[in-house]
């Protein structure tokens, strides 16, 4: 098995100026070894997404992007208060994010349930006052 | 429809993009919610909004939107338009609000973005 390109950012609570740097770069990585573009997008998706989160509900954290030739591989980790009803935040239209992010356009309860969409697999653990992981898969040739 | 056209409908003025005209829109979305955008999308779609900030233009690029309108008159700062042209996003400003700007597009036969996955 060959090795994977391994891109990995670190996150911090409210930067929003960086929100989006580490999905653009893992997006031109995917573009450059020539995925396609419906695959680059659902990657693109779950990785920003993902940042957002980590930026609007954690203390900090990082994202992790592993490519293979087959499939892109996500890893969210952050510190903070985590999810105390995974099941809750899961479905769409649930959010505690405050009105603050609501201008920036963000906090509609739809981070979650999107990523899970965009991904072929998703796993999500979380710890209350520890934080939360998230592994995402999207394979490439889908 | 092209952008051109759509910016005729509009009666809009381009800020960056002259050069990117001529592309297609397949289909438009309007919205203030980013994460609506996020999560419903569908190719070669123009995005309009009346929200203005650095996560429009990242939201545009990671759904891979064809441009951006700006409506009732908003402008973007320098940074937002270097950002556009980055990600080579032609950018669009209307002085109707999100409502007509929408109506209008639709009028001239635009469809809506429906969510991907459907």
């Amino acid at each position: 098995m060959s090795e994977p390109m391994k891109l990995e950012f670190q996150l911090e609570q409210d930067n929003f100026d960086f929100a989006g740097v580490p999905s653009s770069r893992i997006k031109k990585v995917l573009q450059q070894i020539g995925v396609k573009n419906e695959i680059i997008r659902r990657v693109a998706v779950a990785s920003y997404e993902a940042e957002i989160n980590v930026i609007i509900h954690s203390l900090g954290g990082s994202i992790k992007a592993l490519i293979f030739p087959d499939r892109t591989e996500l890893y969210l980790e952050d510190i903070g208060p985590g999810i105390p009803r995974v099941d809750l935040a899961m479905q769409e239209g649930f959010s505690t994010a405050t009105d603050k992010i609501r201008e920036k356009g963000f906090g509609a309860g739809m981070g979650l349930p999107n990523m899970k969409r965009c991904s072929d697999e998703f796993e999500i653990s979380s710890e209350v006052d520890v934080g939360t992981k998230i592994k995402m898969i999207i394979f490439h040739n889908k | 429809m092209t952008l051109r056209q759509a910016i005729e409908v509009l009666q809009a003025e381009v800020l960056f993009g002259e050069q990117y005209l001529d592309r297609i829109v397949g289909t438009a979305c309007g919205a203030d919610l980013m994460s609506d955008v996020l999560a419903f999308h569908k190719e070669n779609a123009l995005l309009l909004t009346g929200l203005v900030n650095t996560q429009v233009i990242r939201t545009a690029e990671m759904s891979d939107i064809i441009g951006v309108v700006f409506v009732r008159g908003k402008r973007p700062h320098a940074e937002i338009l270097a950002m556009a042209e980055e990600n080579c996003l032609p950018i669009i400003t209307t002085k109707f609000p999100l409502f007509e700007s929408c109506g209008r597009l639709y009028m001239h036969g635009v469809q809506g973005s429906v969510c991907s996955e459907d």
